[in-house]
């Protein structure tokens, strides 16, 4: 089937444009950029066509990639329904977000080198998704770790977009860890790291053996997600991230990478079933997320600050669901986040756009009419993400609900007040933006049909996606026999309770910020504490800066390197023993004399030690 | 006379060449030993084909008296790790002449010849079957090294040559010893003579003997690696040294010591190997994490780049006493790794020093926007280095690191911390460099890659992507040379049982 086409071809892209890019015209850049996406995506879809029903792991071994002992690590690729479902979102988002980029680039300077990271990209995420082995998948996992740092730090002369790239890759570097001690455990476990291996081991284990080291496994690989997929206490580079041109806030920071723990939490479902402490701390995590974040997007000014956390906490939500074994609803979540959060974003750079580069929404209000069309696909975002009913984000948002009610209560109510929150931050970015007047100084105006082109796409997909791709009935063969079979089927009262927290949300951004402005403010003033804490992202980053960045860089400077290393080690050990033993300082002079005459001394007394040393020796015998 | 001979006197009779030639044409000197160094690599490649054929084995072997009172042989030959290290050597000579070319303008002709005379005792080290053979070896590396640093180095270079000397010298002088008291026991030099009167019980050590020899020769490697705490000397001679120099050190030298615990710690000692492996363990750990927070602070390029060696390094000590086969594949495939990627940063560092005269990072920012080019490699390297999948330092740290978990998950789960803190300290190092806006004082002087750095920079580049992708180009030859390693240490082991309990 060659599947190795499938991330060859942006890498292809990537590899042209990188070493061309300098000589080529914007028009060649973008036709080999977006072209070979394109062509990824339509060898997806022949590829899956081909491969139709998929019920069964289709799997193509290339070479050995390192062998070691009784380990073997092969470049496989593989593609299961999972896959292919991440394969359409990946290819499909990523074209469209591609052609959107063309016109939102065109102006920057290094077009071509934005296009070559994207398209680099391209390939590391298809990698990830399509690796038959925990390795092949951590590939991926670090090269769309990499793509993200060079994209948010794409405008380097600006400190901040240095500071948050590196902030990203590190923070992830720090989740990685937990990642590679997961497969460590799982090669000392299982001896192998292949998929259909390890999971197929890890049935007949006996429980009184594994259940330690599985539950160690998966919240390694926990530690892992929370990195990639921005989850307590990893989510702080996210945020920052935003520094990044707006389509890579759409492709990286939403639609894809950043749904690479939750793609990677129910490839392992198998292990994940096995230990069920750890799927309660996945939930937790998960949902605290979720909370976490959605209150800190209650109050940003910056629309895409406002959209991060709001990626953040519905990441939350995917994990919810992957905690309470609902692993078919949060990828399902995770397919209709890409669309509307893609759209969400798109349309926010959009705004930005018209607006010349203004983020903040204080500066903005009353564009509904000069940008009609970004409204337009922008208040279909809004709703599909607040759970409207019959938009795409309402069925996802339902199963991952109903699971929670299956489970345990206080977990469902504490995920209806979120997403009430999620509609009330998502209305008021769109109140503050689209109504009222308009309170900045540029000239706002629409954008051209490439960018608008692929917003009225997802727009469609954001409307009918859910109802349009039943992604856990096509999930059904992959965690069949996993997942113990859950009805799903809830009442009527259920789905009406669970749809009421989405309109509730809507109608009080709608109170606050359209039909009594002024209100947030009379809010903001007699909660002042709470708004604070809030604005300030519950002084997160500081405290981790505090406890954790400048002590370890204080003690290195101050302690390790000046005191143990010049101070004891060097000074102390090392010039006190050779300086009386060799009397240094003396010795130093000497050979500072620096004649080749000294040093034919110093061989010929070294060569006359040695040959007198092996006669005694010698004639000793 | 085979071929292995014809590389290991290649060098040699090179550096008498080069002293023969007329001092005052500097262009026919650099030109000629970079020819012969070119030609003396492609000898070397021929060697490659026959050792890979038989890794397992020693091949290309050369045994002959070379004096007869004490009993000292010519005994050299190949196996499936120590070809690469002979290429290694090979490889980074002619790029390090190139490396010099322009750098290198007074005492030209002394220069490139101890370049070669170094080679000379690198590849000698490497190939070395007989222990005064390899003694001799050892120490011959050490001379033309002294002089790159203490005549061609920077300021403080006689100090950083001297501080350099006496710490190798330190530990030689513990091996000579231990060689000498084998000697007096085994009445032989040979080195798989010895072998062989261990593994029959000819030749037996008490536990006493065994454990104070081990120490002797693991302290004179220990040095030369360096482990934590005997480290201080390495970044000093860094920062004193030449480029070429620093290329060098990095890149080939400081795997004589890991070489050394290799080929002799291990299998002549492998009780004690396993006795003290538990400290060591510990030392290679602290260096993994001391050396990368020590390097994170540092103010100068080339000191951040030397810390991050020590730190490297432990990772490979700390492979080579898993004793699994993991631990020893991904030591020596790091061995090779470091190599090539530390080589190119310290390549690197000194094509910026060319540039701006200065080592410190403040006086760098903005590289990236007037040196696109040499912003992309120096990228790439540092991924190399802090251990990006596809390129070649990922490979050997994940098989340490697996080895070590094999053994105990807590020494894997301490050495990690390495991998994160290598991304600090790189990506900062990068971001002080190359990002920001460019001050007009480096914009004057900041001109891109030309043809000469391109053509010293791209092979070791091709080999990061190369040894990341296909590790099955090297692995194999590697693991079966080990795999003789864990052999006959597990056999030695049931030979001294079987003694003891006769």
């Amino acid at each position: 089937m060659q599947l190795w086409l499938i991330p060859l071809l942006p890498l292809a892209g990537a590899a042209i444009n990188g070493f061309t890019g300098r000589r080529t015209s914007k028009t060649v850049q973008s036709m080999i950029a977006v072209g070979s996406v394109l062509l990824s995506f339509l060898w997806v879809i022949k590829t899956l066509m081909a491969l139709m029903p998929i019920e069964e792991r289709y799997v193509e071994h290339y070479f050995t990639w390192m062998a070691s002992g009784a380990l073997q690590v092969g470049v496989d690729l593989a593609v299961d329904r999972l896959t292919a479902v991440m394969l359409c979102v990946v290819t499909g988002i990523g074209t469209l977000i591609h052609i959107y980029a063309t016109g939102y680039m065109h102006d920057e300077e290094g077009y071509y080198r934005f296009f070559a990271y994207l398209n680099l990209f391209m390939f590391f995420m298809l990698v990830l998704v399509l690796g038959g082995n925990f390795l092949l998948l951590f590939v991926g996992w670090e090269g769309v770790g990499l793509c993200s740092y060079l994209l948010i730090g794409f405008y380097f002369l600006k400190k901040s977009a240095s500071d948050a790239g590196k902030k990203a890759f590190i923070v992830n570097r720090i989740g990685d860890f937990g990642f590679s001690l997961a497969m460590f455990l799982i090669v000392v476990t299982f001896g192998t790291l292949d998929f259909p291996t390890v999971f197929a081991k890890v049935q007949e284990l006996p429980v009184e053996h594994s259940a330690g080291i599985i539950t160690a496994i998966c919240l390694l690989l926990l530690v892992g997600a929370t990195g990639k997929s921005a989850q307590i206490p990893l989510y702080v580079w996210l945020p920052d991230a935003m520094e990044g041109p707006t389509p890579v806030s759409a492709l990286i920071h939403a639609a894809t990478m950043v749904t690479a723990g939750v793609y990677m939490c129910s490839r392992s479902a198998a292990l994940f079933m096995k230990a069920p402490i750890a799927m309660d701390t996945v939930a937790i995590v998960g949902l605290a997320t979720a909370v976490l974040a959605a209150t800190i997007g209650l109050v940003q000014n910056d629309i895409k600050k406002v959209y991060a956390y709001s990626t953040v906490s519905q990441l939350g939500y995917m994990f919810l669901a992957v905690g309470l074994g609902a692993f078919s609803a949060g990828i399902y979540h995770l397919v209709t986040h890409a669309f509307f959060k893609a759209l969400l974003f798109l349309g926010a750079g959009s705004v930005i756009h018209a607006c010349h580069h203004e983020q903040d929404m204080r500066h903005m209000g009353g564009l509904r009419k000069k940008i009609p069309h970004t409204f337009n696909v922008l208040l279909i975002a809004a709703l599909a993400i607040a759970g409207f009913p019959f938009m795409s984000g309402w069925y996802s948002k339902e199963e991952i609900l109903g699971a929670a009610h299956h489970h345990h209560m206080w977990m469902y109510w504490v995920a209806w007040t979120t997403a009430g929150m999620t509609a009330f931050y998502v209305f008021r970015s769109i109140f503050l933006t689209f109504f009222g007047e308009y309170k900045g100084h540029a000239h706002p105006h629409e954008s051209p049909w490439t960018m608008i082109g692929p917003l009225y796409v997802l727009a469609i997909l954001s409307v009918a996606g859910g109802y349009v791709f039943n992604i856990p009935h096509i999930l059904e063969p992959v965690f069949h026999g996993i997942v113990p079979e859950g009805h799903t089927e809830h009442s009527m009262a259920d789905m009406i309770l669970g749809t009421s927290p989405g309109l509730i949300g809507i109608f009080l951004a709608y109170i606050v910020y359209a039909a009594k402005p002024g209100m947030a403010d009379s809010i903001k003033e007699s909660f002042s504490g709470v708004y604070n804490l809030l604005y300030n992202k519950y002084f997160v980053d500081e405290i981790y800066d505090a406890t954790i960045v400048h002590p370890i860089e204080r003690t290195s400077r101050n302690f390790l390197w000046k005191v143990v290393d010049a101070g004891i080690i060097d000074n102390g050990i090392v010039h006190g023993f050779s300086g009386s033993a060799f009397n240094f300082g003396g010795l130093l002079r000497h050979l500072q004399s620096g004649l080749i005459r000294n040093y034919a001394a110093w061989t010929v007394v070294g060569v006359v030690f040695l040959l007198s040393a092996l006669t005694a020796l010698g004639g000793g015998r | 006379m085979n071929l292995l001979d014809l590389v290991i006197a290649a060098p040699l009779a090179g550096f008498f060449l080069t002293l023969a030639l007329p001092k005052s044409n500097a262009s026919l000197i650099k030109t000629f030993t970079l020819i012969y160094s070119i030609a003396v690599f492609a000898g070397s490649l021929l060697l490659v084909g026959t050792a890979l054929d038989r890794p397992s084995a020693m091949t290309w072997v050369t045994d002959t008296p070379w004096i007869s009172t004490p009993a000292i042989r010519y005994h050299v030959g190949m196996d499936g790790v120590s070809v690469w290290l002979v290429l290694l050597s090979t490889f980074l000579t002619p790029l390090s002449i190139l490396l010099s070319w322009k750098y290198i303008d007074h005492r030209v002709k002394e220069f490139f010849a101890f370049l070669l005379l170094l080679e000379f005792g690198l590849v000698g080290v490497f190939v070395s079957l007989d222990l005064f053979l390899f003694y001799v070896f050892w120490e011959i590396c050490l001379v033309p090294m002294y002089f790159l640093i203490g005549i061609w180095g920077h300021d403080r270079r006689i100090y950083a040559a001297v501080k350099f000397f006496l710490y190798t010298m330190a530990g030689s002088v513990l091996m000579l010893a231990a060689i000498l008291y084998l000697y007096n026991k085994s009445g032989t030099f040979d080195y798989p003579a010895m072998l062989t009167m261990m593994q029959t019980g000819k030749l037996s050590l008490t536990h006493l003997e065994e454990t104070l020899l081990f120490l002797a020769f693991f302290f004179a490697f220990a040095i030369k690696v360096p482990l934590f705490p005997l480290h201080t000397w390495l970044p000093d001679a860094h920062v004193e040294a030449p480029t070429a120099g620093s290329v060098m050190l990095a890149a080939v030298m400081l795997k004589m010591g890991t070489y050394g615990i290799l080929r002799f710690c291990l299998p002549m000692f492998p009780n004690s190997s396993k006795e003290n492996a538990n400290w060591i363990i510990i030392l290679a750990i602290v260096g993994i994490i001391y050396g990368a927070l020590v390097a994170m602070v540092q103010p100068n390029m080339k000191k951040l780049v030397a810390y991050s060696s020590v730190s490297h390094l432990g990772f490979v000590v700390l492979g080579l006493f898993s004793g699994n086969q993991w631990g020893l594949d991904g030591a020596v495939y790091q061995m090779l790794n470091h190599g090539i990627s530390t080589g190119a940063l310290f390549m690197l560092v000194g094509f910026l020093y060319e540039r701006q005269h200065s080592l410190e990072i403040k006086d760098y920012g903005g590289v990236a926007t007037p040196a696109p080019q040499l912003s992309t490699v120096f990228l790439v390297t540092t991924l190399a280095s802090i251990g990006m999948p596809m390129l070649n330092n990922f490979i050997g740290e994940y098989l340490v690191l697996q080895g070590a978990a094999m053994i105990n998950i807590w020494w894997a789960v301490f050495a990690a911390t390495g991998v994160i803190l290598s991304a600090c300290y790189m990506l900062w190092l990068y971001q002080r460099t190359f990002f920001g806006e460019t001050p007009e004082s480096v914009r004057h002087h900041m001109h891109d890659l030309g043809g000469r750095e391109w053509a010293c920079i791209l092979p070791l580049v091709a080999l990061m992507i190369w040894m990341g992708v296909y590790a099955q180009s090297f692995l194999p030859s590697i693991g079966a040379s080990n795999k003789t390693i864990l052999d006959r240490t597990t056999m030695t082991t049931r030979a001294e049982v079987a003694n003891n309990g006769r």
